[in-house]
């Protein structure tokens, strides 16, 4: 397997410009609800659950730049030969909830990409690195995500 | 105020039943801005990227695997460290089980970890995390 090329591989250490998200209470009680969150304190939109991350800081882009599968092309995501990708997982460093009001910062990064044979053919693992932080700088989250190219 | 010599590694967290629908898939993906079509267009997710049917968010699985955790622990800790992955795909109609155990109890740094699952009903694991709570004291 050779699926990574040179000029795939040179995007690895590459960021994305950092990401500035206002959180709103109404924004989490939305999360919270189609989640089926239980915690009164997250149904009322007094703290965002964890996750909540993960869908505030994916980006919204017109509808004329989401790919015929309805994902938007991502400057951090390389051309390979594999074109259907999928969540591959989190891993998650918190270190305080969210709450309305934050201002978040997040800056991703692409920092590896590798392949693998899996049992219904060939895949690709994309890994991000996502710093969040407030504006004032205090620290939110650490997270590596992984997409899967297959 | 939770006590953590109460907590015994192998104890159990109760486990919660889920059955997602066109509906909250619906909403889940409005909810995180998700256009991808495998969550709401089963024609297009069939015979283009050909599952057998529209695909429960790995992503919302995840967060049923922190809510194992938060609805265990309530107010008496925070989560710390998470950590999922997407083992296998599950599809709508599925019926999926979100449960975990505790692998480990540290006193000394007031942390407990638990390991983590969503499995179907006839027990394949299809997201698998972990987590680490630190408790308050």
């Amino acid at each position: 397997m050779a699926l990574i090329t040179e000029a795939a591989r040179g995007m690895i250490g590459t960021s994305d410009p950092p990401m500035r998200v206002e959180v709103t209470r109404r924004d989490i009680v939305k999360y919270s609800v189609a989640t089926e969150q239980q915690q009164e304190k997250f149904l009322s939109g007094d703290e965002a659950p964890p996750m909540f991350l993960f869908g505030a800081l994916r980006p919204v882009v017109p509808i004329g730049a989401l790919g015929p599968d309805g994902i938007p092309a991502s400057s951090l995501t390389p051309d390979l030969p594999l074109k259907r990708f999928m969540a591959g997982g989190t891993k998650t460093r918190y270190f305080r909830p969210v709450r309305p009001g934050d201002v978040l910062v997040a800056t991703r990064s692409l920092t590896d990409l590798y392949e693998k044979r899996g049992s219904q053919g060939d895949l690709i693992f994309l890994i991000y690195k996502v710093d969040v932080r407030t504006e004032a700088g205090e620290r939110i989250a650490e997270e590596v995500q992984t997409r899967i190219a297959r | 105020m939770v006590n953590m010599y109460d907590f015994q590694v192998g104890m159990s967290l109760p486990e919660r039943r889920h059955e997602p629908s066109n509906v909250s898939l619906f909403l889940y993906n409005a909810a995180i801005w998700n256009a991808h079509r495998i969550h709401y267009d089963e024609s297009y997710t069939t015979k283009v990227e050909k599952h057998p049917g529209v695909v429960v968010d790995g992503p919302l699985q995840g967060d049923w695997l922190t809510q194992v955790v938060l609805n265990w622990i309530g107010d008496g800790g925070n989560i710390v460290e998470f950590e999922y992955s997407n083992r296998r795909a599950s599809y709508l109609g599925e019926t999926l089980i979100s449960g975990g155990k505790i692998e480990a109890v540290r006193p000394d740094e007031g942390e407990v970890e638990v390991s983590l699952f969503v499995k179907t009903e006839q027990g394949d694991v299809t997201a698998p995390g972990r987590a680490v709570v630190r408790l308050h004291r």
